[in-house]
């Protein structure tokens, strides 16, 4: 049963199989193996069930809602579920309950996904391998001394280790594609307001962005179809149509031409990524894409400029957990030592680190240094992207420098920062990105191919991705949890 | 380069109660980090416009209906200390 949604479907189709048998399959695997990996930190057992066999009914009766009726998937726990609690990984929000859906949960909910549970994350999405969530750390099922990746890593981990068929995340500066990478599994960062971020956690506002994961680019399609479009209750979602997505993928790479940027291999970087990397690179070429280099220079200040625009949005977005009006409340004498003891108890180190960051940035005195300064390297970057874009029509690169770390590997912050290093200029410009397997360290961990897209054209990137699996083997193979 | 009185400066700012230890550490990590965003200052930005966000959206309207909204007791219903119809918060004003 561990087989892509679209192949599920075919067979709920069939009548091969039931949503309810699945979604049973998948909760007794999640009981049984999700000790090891720390995927969740929620499941919801009953209402996964009732929700598979109201859709049971559906595709007995012959009227499913849509290619996702009865796909069981994870959701990572920033977003928000009525009724479930949501903690965004932090002692904060232990004990939240929200109550209202993000728009990406309603519109989950309208075609028929057995919503099983919510994922682990680092602290509000702050992190790079899901090392610091305030509850438990994830796990690699590719390698349980490993990190899965984050911030999204319980979504990467669970779709890997077949504990969900599907998963959402999110993107702020590399949280679904590096997870992706590190977990031989589909990520898709969308475009800067292609899906709606309404019930979404915020950590900065303007560079988050929800996306899937997946098994393989069909899903990942049919699972971006879901969620994309315009809602009216986020004014930084675009009013632009939803393409088919799934229906575009199978027009090939022949005759598109692929930009190569040589400021995507770094000193210091896997020798096995590159070559995995470049080998995937002929594939493309094989395939009748042209591929043509293209020159990014302001790559390399990205790191810096999102490490001050991060800062300083979560600075702001983090202002609001004061004790008062929802999560945790350490009692004070007066409000403000109420306020600094709840918020001093409430967050962990990496959270307090980005919240003095972003204050100190943002303060008197240093605010054009800093955060003028960033905006402006961000117009660069923009600018390099949208030159590039006019030569070619995508980018393909690697997700990260390197193969999944170890657990404990990257105690310093700023070596942790550095595994963003390719996927931060995306979040900078906005623009749509996609992590798919490419091959496997010597080592035996997966790495993965990135591809980057004009804005909106995520029919392309998704087109690209999927001749390229196509034509390799690569999602045949699977991590062994059992 | 950040000393103790810039850090505990802005941990007032913040509303963060520190230790004397998350101080000491604090200092020396955002020095770390700061100086690697410090070399931010080579890259030539003169006359180029700070962005923003990078959608090409400015103004979002609506017509000033009134529309349903949280019920008050579903938005109580998080409240560390509620109290009736109000988030209750310590004394701020004195007697």
């Amino acid at each position: 049963m561990h087989q892509p949604i679209h192949e599920l479907t075919d067979a709920y189709r069939r009548g091969d199989l039931t949503p309810s048998a699945v979604a049973e399959d998948y909760l007794s695997r999640i009981g049984a193996l999700d000790g090891k990996v720390g995927a969740y930190l929620t499941v919801v057992r009953e209402q996964a069930l009732t929700a598979a066999r109201e859709s049971d009914l559906r595709w007995r009766a012959g009227s499913p809602r849509g290619p996702l009726d009865g796909a069981p998937i994870a959701l990572k726990d920033v977003m928000c579920t009525a009724g479930v609690r949501t903690t965004a990984g932090s002692k904060m929000l232990e004990r939240f309950v929200p109550p209202y859906n993000a728009t990406t949960v309603e519109r989950l909910r309208a075609a028929g996904a057995v919503i099983l549970g919510k994922t682990n994350l680092d602290e509000f999405a702050m992190g790079s391998s899901t090392e610091h969530s305030a509850f438990h750390p994830t796990r690699n099922p590719w390698d349980l001394a490993r990190v899965p990746g984050g911030s999204s890593g319980g979504s990467a981990a669970a779709v890997a280790g077949g504990l969900a068929a599907g998963a959402y995340g999110s993107d702020t500066g590399g949280s679904i594609r590096q997870p992706a990478a590190f977990c031989g599994v589909v990520g898709l960062k969308p475009t800067y307001g292609r899906v709606s971020r309404y019930g979404l956690i915020a950590l900065a506002s303007s560079l988050d962005q929800i996306g899937p994961f997946a098994q393989d680019v069909t899903d990942t399609a049919i699972l971006l179809g879901a969620v994309a479009g315009h809602d009216r209750r986020d004014a930084t979602s675009i009013q632009a149509p939803v393409p088919d997505y799934a229906a575009e993928l199978s027009k090939g790479v022949a005759g598109l031409t692929l930009g190569l940027p040589d400021e995507y291999f770094i000193d210091g970087m896997d020798p096995d990524v590159e070559r995995a990397v470049r080998q995937a690179i002929d594939v493309l070429k094989g395939l009748g894409a042209r591929i043509e280099r293209v020159a990014l220079p302001t790559t390399r200040h990205s790191l810096a400029a999102y490490y001050v625009i991060l800062p300083a949005e979560a600075s702001s977005n983090l202002a609001r957990y004061d004790g008062v009006k929802f999560g945790l409340r350490v009692a004070g004498r007066d409000l403000v030592e109420m306020e600094s003891r709840s918020r001093s108890a409430g967050f962990g180190a990496e959270v307090k680190r980005r919240i003095m960051l972003g204050t100190y940035a943002l303060s008197a005195g240093y605010y054009d240094a800093y955060y003028g300064k960033a905006q402006s390297v961000r117009t660069l970057v923009r600018r390099e992207f949208a030159a590039a874009f006019a030569r070619v029509d995508l980018i393909v690169a690697p997700t990260t420098p390197n193969v999944a770390f170890k657990h404990g590997e990257k105690e310093d912050p700023l070596s942790m920062y550095l595994n963003d290093v390719f996927t931060i200029p995306g979040n900078l410009s906005g623009i749509p990105g996609i992590s798919v397997p490419c091959g496997f360290s010597a080592t035996g961990l997966p790495i993965g191919l990135q591809v980057l897209g004009r804005p909106l054209d995520e029919a392309r990137v998704l087109r690209a991705a999927y001749a390229y699996e196509q034509a390799t083997t690569w999602r045949s193979r699977r991590p062994e949890l059992a | 380069m950040i000393d103790r009185k810039d850090v505990e400066h802005v941990a007032r700012l913040t509303r963060l109660a520190l230790t004397e230890p998350e101080l000491e550490r604090m200092r020396v990590e955002l020095n770390s980090i700061l100086a690697h965003l410090d070399t931010l200052r080579a890259v030539p930005t003169e006359g180029i416009e700070p962005t923003s966000h990078a959608v090409d959206i400015v103004n979002v309207m609506r017509e000033d209906e009134v529309e349903p909204c949280l019920p008050q007791d579903a938005a109580l219903a998080n409240a560390p200390d509620p109290s009736g119809d109000f988030f209750r918060v310590p004394r701020i004003i004195e007697e």
